[in-house]
């Protein structure tokens, strides 16, 4: 009866960043007709890259988080490179020189071995030193698999443990600029995989950045015969009683698949869902489920490499306060905190052409949103020159070094994401489940949960798993959970 | 398939999954989950992929057998005998 000439899929995946390919992975591995559909005539979605006036820039994460030298067995990026059947090497990464924690009058360095945070520490707080290390081991015994309702309040917990305000606030400082949807405070379990995945583990980047890892995903994922389709945007997901029965593009092409994994966020997918006439309050009650941190971004291209200027760190995580303010602000930049991060300052082989760097503050969507394009032109420029004035005291003054720059602000991270806000990190409330109200639409990437690189690939491949490819149903897991956690026989 | 060639398929199998691992010095008689630290997802994909590549049907309940190379075998034997 079947007589129109409609692609039929097992599962469409709304979105080619790192979960969605990451879950088209899995499922065309195991044979499955697997489609992504991406708005954007590129990939990468959250981190992604683009060129401008002949040269790469790279958006989104700084560094790619969960570092793990080669050989390393455990930890995300171990069981994720499993997961992808990819080796070390694919990703290419190149650890961190050293990063700082700088607030007025002390600053933490820390790297890649969590003994130089730990030293830093005990130097600059002796009074903390137990505590620190009680707290680091209860972070190393959080089970974000089985414990994914940690929700507590994270200030409130670590408190406990570190009793010295200011320390609570170093050490919440970047966890929260690289991963919290939420202002001001975390859930544990956030704080627990964030700790790990920055301070336990580390940073590292590609050579040539985020770029290697994306197109090696698609490379990947096109071999197994999954289809990628750009300039493909989602207009709506046609549903029929407690089901997804049909994607419909912007340009009018219809999809058809048995199920549906958005990458898009919460809040983001739920509009896609065609609500029935009379069910409009529904709209309405999402406005509030959305995320409302946004940041901008100033990004100088030199002439020189930052540390013949006097910078050496890989990323320096700045705050002017003693208390750290993470919460939109009511100026279109918050210039009390920032993060400076130098692409240069890992431990390339050889050094990158040209010296970058990248500064990163926090900034409201609304004020952004309201401008003319002429004010918002002005603007750029105007906040562009205080953020970098801002940051010249912990990185030095680069400026007369500066060949080229660009600004990115909230509404471009909306328009190129997608996300409602430009809200980087998504909504505060996370679905770990990836279930919705429709029986057969799922949900990946930042909303599910897990954040940076890693954390978005294994969101997919969780999801994929989970919800998608047979051997992951709730007997399946246990089976298998047990048979790991099996002591020997 | 005999045991020498079940073996060699979980040995290509888990080449698969970790291709970083020397699997040359794999002791047969010792869990898998100690010399790999494989996890529930790894397990879950060593069953997945011989559904995929054998249609060899494993229930929750046997997965205890996947613990060491030898009991691996020695489990499959039986269900893979007549797959060439």
């Amino acid at each position: 009866m079947s007589t129109s000439a409609m692609p039929t899929y097992d599962t469409i995946i709304i979105g080619a960043g790192m979960s969605g390919l990451a879950a088209g992975i899995r499922l065309a591995h195991y044979d499955r007709r697997v489609c992504i559909l991406e708005r954007h005539t590129t990939i990468g979605g959250l981190n992604s890259f683009y060129r401008l006036g002949g040269r790469n820039y790279d958006v989104g994460l700084h560094a790619v988080t969960n570092y793990t030298p080669k050989g390393t067995r455990k930890g995300p990026l171990a069981r994720l490179l499993r997961q992808l059947r990819m080796s070390w090497d694919d990703m290419s990464l190149v650890p961190q020189l050293g990063s700082t924690i700088a607030f007025p009058g002390v600053s933490l360095k820390f790297d890649n071995n969590f003994e130089t945070l730990a030293a830093e520490v005990e130097r600059q707080f002796p009074a903390e030193r137990d505590g620190f290390r009680t707290l680091a081991s209860k972070v190393v015994d959080y089970d974000d698999l089985n414990e994914r309702t940690a929700a507590g309040s994270a200030r409130q917990i670590v408190s406990q443990w570190i009793k010295d305000p200011l320390l609570l606030e170093m050490l919440f400082c970047p966890l929260m600029y690289y991963g919290s949807a939420r202002e001001h405070d975390m859930d544990f379990g956030q704080f627990s995989v964030m700790f790990r995945s920055i301070f336990l583990e580390g940073f590292a980047r590609p050579w040539q950045g985020v770029r290697v890892i994306l197109k090696h995903l698609v490379r990947r994922f096109k071999e197994l015969g999954g289809e990628l389709r750009l300039r493909a945007g989602v207009d709506r997901i046609q549903t029929e009683s407690d089901r997804a029965t049909r994607v419909v593009l912007s340009d009018g092409t219809e999809l058809e698949a048995d199920r549906v994994l958005s990458s898009a966020g919460w809040v983001e997918t739920m509009r896609m869902c065609a609500l029935p006439p009379g069910d409009q309050p529904a709209a309405r009650d999402l406005a509030p489920q959305a995320g409302q941190l946004s940041f901008v971004e100033a990004v100088s291209v030199l002439d020189a490499q930052p540390r013949d200027l006097g910078c050496d760190r890989t990323i320096v995580f700045y705050n002017e306060q003693p208390t750290f303010d993470y919460r939109k602000p009511d100026d279109a930049v918050d210039l009390k905190s920032g993060v400076i991060c130098c692409p240069n300052n890992f431990a390339y082989r050889q050094p990158l052409e040209e010296g970058v760097v990248r500064i990163t503050a926090l900034a409201n969507y609304d004020r952004w949103q309201a401008m003319s394009a002429d004010e918002y032109r002005d603007a750029k420029l105007a906040w562009y020159e205080r953020m970098v004035a801002s940051a010249a005291r912990y990185v030095g003054n680069f400026r007369p070094r500066v060949v080229a720059t660009d600004t990115f602000t909230p509404t471009t991270i909306q328009r190129f994401t997608g996300h409602v806000n430009g809200a980087v990190y998504g909504a505060p409330r996370k679905r770990m489940s990836g279930t919705t109200h429709l029986k057969n639409l799922f949900i990946c990437g930042t909303d599910q949960g897990f954040v940076g690189i890693i954390g978005a690939m294994f969101s997919g491949i969780a999801m994929a798993n989970r919800h998608l490819l047979s051997g992951g149903s709730d007997a399946d897991t246990a089976a298998a959970t047990e048979l790991a956690a099996q002591e020997s026989l | 398939m005999t045991p020498g060639e079940i073996k060699a398929v979980i040995l290509d199998i888990l080449e698969g999954i970790a291709p970083d691992e020397d699997l040359s010095g794999l002791k047969d008689d010792v869990p898998l989950r100690e010399q790999l630290e494989l996890d529930s997802m790894d397990f879950l994909d060593i069953v997945m992929e011989l559904r995929k590549r054998y249609r060899v049907q494993i229930p929750e309940d046997d997965y205890v057998n996947l613990a060491t190379m030898n009991s691996t075998v020695e489990y499959l034997a039986p269900l893979m005998k007549d797959l060439s």
